[in-house]
């Protein structure tokens, strides 16, 4: 370990976490105007955090809706009239849209960044708050007014529903993907109010890119250079890169789609003389790089976990910040596999599949690093951990999956399946939820100075995992026998008389959804539970080493009484465990044990 | 675990009996990736339980400290990765050019998407909604959309392409066994997106000959109503208007022909030929208030509109015994008025 050359690596003050006092950021000032124009990076945290759930709640019922009306295959031989069927497909699209749209542009994209993000980062840069806090309550704020908008979507299919007629279409039918002609010319949805929204979310997730850039430039403490920075502030510094480069692609194109909408002007409209795959490349260009401005921030909550729970530092520290770049340049590079059938030459089809391939390298190095670091640890199977574990397990099977669609004649079945709908649940929810829920329960006592009941969320944990993978591994079977995705209705015979057993396994997936949906209001129980009985949290539960242990939890209104000064994340020597209530305490001599065991080795 | 790779190893477990000859060389490939697959995630699954029980924190046992980087073991897992994806590369490139580039003298075909049903026009002229296809010859399918983007897939011929409005694009198959298989539409499109489905039905060139004879006949003998009727069907008429009164996006035809109706614009029209006939060709022209402006222009040929109003005629009660077409014989006359887009509206 190049880093410890002496008994004591540290250049200034120990380690030693601050002591709580009375006065934490949650009673620092009182009044809902202290929360509503807050510029504490914690309070923004904590909005966002309750904005954020609440959307994904809202998104998980939209799911639930989704998976109830897949358990019948609802086909006309069925005896239902074409108008009811009519109504019930309408009702179905309706509602994978709404899953879609509100899943990946309120909950997936901010979750990580703008709660943990919000919340963790400048305190791990040893920092008072984050170098812009206006903009900080600007990029919520955003959020909110973008929020409204999906709010607007949901309450006018609900009002046309109850019979009221509503001006501009009502709800949404497009799919997440707004993919033209049909969103422009055809869709009875409000789709000029869904594009308003998802451009001004943009600007949230723009403004928070644009501070993270500047915080993780200007605000790093004394000691840490960047190749002493936590992983995790790579991971955001790589999806801010993300953000802040590719998201304005996003805001001209669904301005551009409301704008032909509205008034008919001709960029994707057939019709009108405008090219549809035209927005398919306008759009992916953004929301490729989108899927990593979800799963960036996640794998560097993995690498936290892994650390802290293995009491042990990092494996191939340099090659896991790396890669964290290499995947954010990449992701700019392939959003042509997601077209590999519309048309476009056989040329252009080759060019994106080997960069698609390359972007599975950076991944699979992090895989093998994070295993490399179990390797000898002293592991700890806290319910953090469980999420870091189940991470890497459904992370694998969802980059792994990734090589069909990369591979071009393979993905010609299979795309538009649901083997895509598999392969990108287990990437989306299995990896940044796992990651999410993760960090959630990581940094919890921090937040909030509780901790929560262990076997609690043990059991929370195994409902979440075992309902996911029955929810989305029957999907890879479906998929790949030929069951189209978006289909409301599906046949349960095939042409020449035999059994599709689609139904099969979409009451599998169903049962699986029921299931992960018990676990996730499980989790939710277990977070409600800490707030109103859980055990005050010491400064350190976990004994890491990055430095937002470093100060009392709940921190105070400026979270450092002293700067600290940085040394080696992920060397975790000197950290003893004491007991439940004082925590993971700093003791040079252990320390210096630690270090001369090491020397010895 | 051992499920899986018992599964694995079953080739109908995965994707569907290959009908095609592109399947065997797909589905080789697809087995390779798989086990590709299932190699690594057994690798990093057992390795990480097997840390995860051998590493387990117990108290009191200290761990000797393992090293925290080494240059080989990264380019160790950097470098074989990057081998097998070249591999799997430049095979899956090279089998899809084998599907890209299609045979020449292919028998071609066009289909049309529509929302939401598909129809196939042969080089005889004979237009149906299932496919039929002679076994063991290439088959080209000219691709093009009447209104959104749809996806023609064939899962057992391993096929699928966009079918996008404004463009032409087109696929190849050469089916190598008898039988039906399914057609689905793969790209979202709308309300019935999930019902847009028909069959692929593959038969020996003689029987294909039978048959496209047979439609041929049947098509040029079959009476006025009954060709309008036929026709209702295949050109996906059923999909927004009812025979029984019931409203779905358009109008229902019963009892159509001949109402006086008012237009969005104002003033009334009479359901006649002229009207519907301007309906079909330039259907936004002239919208019966309360109707979304949503149909597709449909470019017919005169005698078929002809066969359509025929149709129309029979299941209205607007319509006298003098306005009918004898109900006997071909349907050869061309349609009885030519399109006058002034229409028959009272507007000054």
């Amino acid at each position: 370990m190049s880093a410890v050359t002496g008994p004591i690596s540290y250049h200034g003050p120990t380690p030693q976490p601050q002591r709580a006092s009375s006065d934490n950021y949650l009673n620092h000032t009182r009044g809902v105007m202290s929360w509503a124009f807050t510029l504490d990076h914690k309070r923004i945290g904590l909005m966002y955090m309750i904005g954020i759930l609440a959307s994904f709640l809202l998104a998980g019922l939209f799911a639930i809706m989704v998976r109830t009306m897949l358990w019948h295959p609802l086909t006309a031989e069925a005896g239902a009239s074409q108008g009811a069927l009519n109504s019930a497909h309408d009702l179905y699209n309706h509602m994978f849209t709404l899953h879609g749209a509100v899943m990946v542009f309120m909950f997936i994209i901010p979750s990580v960044p703008a709660i943990l993000g919000n919340f963790i980062l400048p305190m791990q840069l040893g920092a008072k708050d984050v170098a812009f806090p206006r903009l900080n309550l600007l990029s919520f704020y955003c959020w909110v007014v973008g929020g409204v908008f999906f709010v607007y979507l949901l309450l006018s299919g609900v009002l046309h529903a109850m019979g009221f007629n509503v001006p501009g279409g009502y709800g949404l039918d497009t799919g997440w993907t707004f993919y033209t002609p049909y969103s422009d010319a055809k869709a009875q949805g409000s789709v000029v109010a869904a594009t308003i929204g998802v451009f001004i979310l943009g600007f949230s997730s723009i403004l928070t890119g644009l501070n993270f850039i500047a915080s993780i430039h200007m605000l790093r403490p004394r000691g840490m250079g960047w190749f002493k920075m936590p992983l995790f502030l790579w991971a955001l510094y790589s999806t801010s890169l993300i953000q802040i480069l590719a998201t304005p692609v996003l805001a001209i194109t669904v301005m551009l789609l409301c704008a032909e909408r509205a008034i008919g002007i001709g960029i994707f409209d057939p019709a009108r003389g405008g090219d549809p795959v035209l927005f398919q490349h306008f759009f992916w260009f953004y929301s490729h790089p989108a899927v990593y401005i979800m799963v960036l921030p996640s794998m560097g909550i993995i690498s936290e976990l892994i650390v802290a729970f293995s009491r042990k530092h990092i494996f191939g520290y340099s090659f896991i910040a790396m890669s964290s770049l290499a995947i954010a340049l990449l992701s700019f590079f392939v959003w042509g596999h997601h077209m590999f059938i519309s048309g476009q030459s056989a040329v252009t089809d080759a060019i994106f599949s080997l960069i698609t391939f390359a972007v599975a390298i950076p991944s699979a190095v992090k895989v093998f690093n994070w295993l490399a670091t179990l390797f000898r640890a002293d592991i700890r199977l806290k319910v953090p951990m469980m999420y870091a574990l189940g991470f890497i397990m459904l992370f694998t099977i969802g980059g792994l999956t990734g090589l069909f669609l990369g591979t071009l004649a393979v993905d010609v079945p299979l795309t538009n399946t649901y083997f895509i709908v598999a392969h990108f649940h287990y990437v989306m929810m299995g990896s940044t939820l796992f990651a999410f829920i993760g960090g959630m329960y990581y940094w919890w006592p921090k937040m909030f100075g509780k901790m929560y009941n262990e076997t609690f969320a043990h059991v929370a944990f195994w409902f979440v995992f075992v309902g996911f993978n029955l929810t989305f591994f029957p999907q890879f079977i479906a998929g790949t026998k030929g069951m189209p995705r978006r289909y409301a209705s599906y046949p349960v015979l095939s042409s020449d008389g035999r059994p599709t057993h689609f139904v099969t396994y979409h009451r599998l997936s169903t049962t699986g959804a029921y299931t992960m949906g018990t676990g996730l209001f499980l989790v939710l129980g277990t977070w409600i539970q800490s707030l109103r009985r859980g055990k005050q949290a010491p400064p350190n539960p976990w004994g890491a080493n990055t430095l937002e242990w470093r100060c009392p939890s709940p921190p105070p209104h400026d979270n450092f009484t002293e700067t600290p000064v940085a040394d080696d994340p992920y060397d975790l020597s000197g950290w003893k465990y004491v007991s439940e209530e004082v925590g993971w305490v700093y003791d040079r001599e252990q320390a210096a044990a630690d270090v001369a065991a090491h020397v010895a080795h | 675990m051992l499920h899986a790779i018992l599964a694995a190893s079953d080739p109908t477990f995965w994707l569907p009996r290959g009908a095609s000859t592109v399947s065997g060389d797909v589905d080789m490939l697809f087995n390779i990736v798989m086990w590709i697959c299932i190699f690594f995630f057994v690798l990093v699954t057992v390795l990480l339980l097997l840390f995860v029980v051998m590493y387990r924190h117990r108290p009191g046992v200290k761990r000797s400290t393992a090293a925290e980087h080494s240059t080989l073991l990264e380019l160790t897992w950097t470098l074989i990765p990057s081998i097998i994806v070249v591999f799997l590369y430049y095979y899956g490139f090279r089998q899809y050019m084998n599907m890209v580039i299609e045979p020449p003298n292919a028998y071609e075909i066009t289909a049309t998407g529509k929302m939401w049903q598909w129809s196939f026009t042969y080089p005889t002229g004979v237009e149906t909604n299932e496919l039929h296809v002679p076994v063991n010859v290439p088959v080209r399918v000219i691709l093009q959309s009447n209104d959104v983007i749809h996806s023609l897939y064939i899962p057992a011929f391993r096929v699928k392409k966009d079918v996008v409005p404004g463009r032409f694009n087109r696929l190849w198959f050469q089916a190598t066994d008898n039988g039906q298989y399914d057609i689905y539409c793969t790209d979202y499109c709308g309300t019935n997106h999930s019902t847009m489905r028909s069959t692929a039905v593959v038969e020996s060139q003689a029987d294909f000959d039978k048959w496209m004879k047979i439609t041929i006949d049947t098509n040029n003998n079959l009476p006025p109503v009954q060709k309008g009727k036929k026709l209702y069907m295949t050109q996906g008429c059923a999909q927004c208007h009812t025979l029984d009164g019931t409203r779905l996006v358009g109008p229902s035809w019963k009892d159509m022909w001949g109402r006086t109706e008012q237009l969005e614009s104002g003033p009334d029209i009479v359901v006649n030929a002229p009207y519907v006939t301007e309906s079909i060709l330039l259907p936004q022209a002239k919208i019966v208030k309360g109707y979304p402006p949503s149909m597709p222009p449909f470019q017919l040929k005169p005698a078929d509109i002809s066969a359509l109003m025929e149709f129309m005629k029979s299941i209205s009660s607007h319509t006298s015994a003098a306005d009918m077409m004898p109900t006997t014989g071909p349907a050869t006359q061309p349609a009885a008025t030519e399109p006058a887009l002034t229409g028959s509206t009272t507007q000054k």
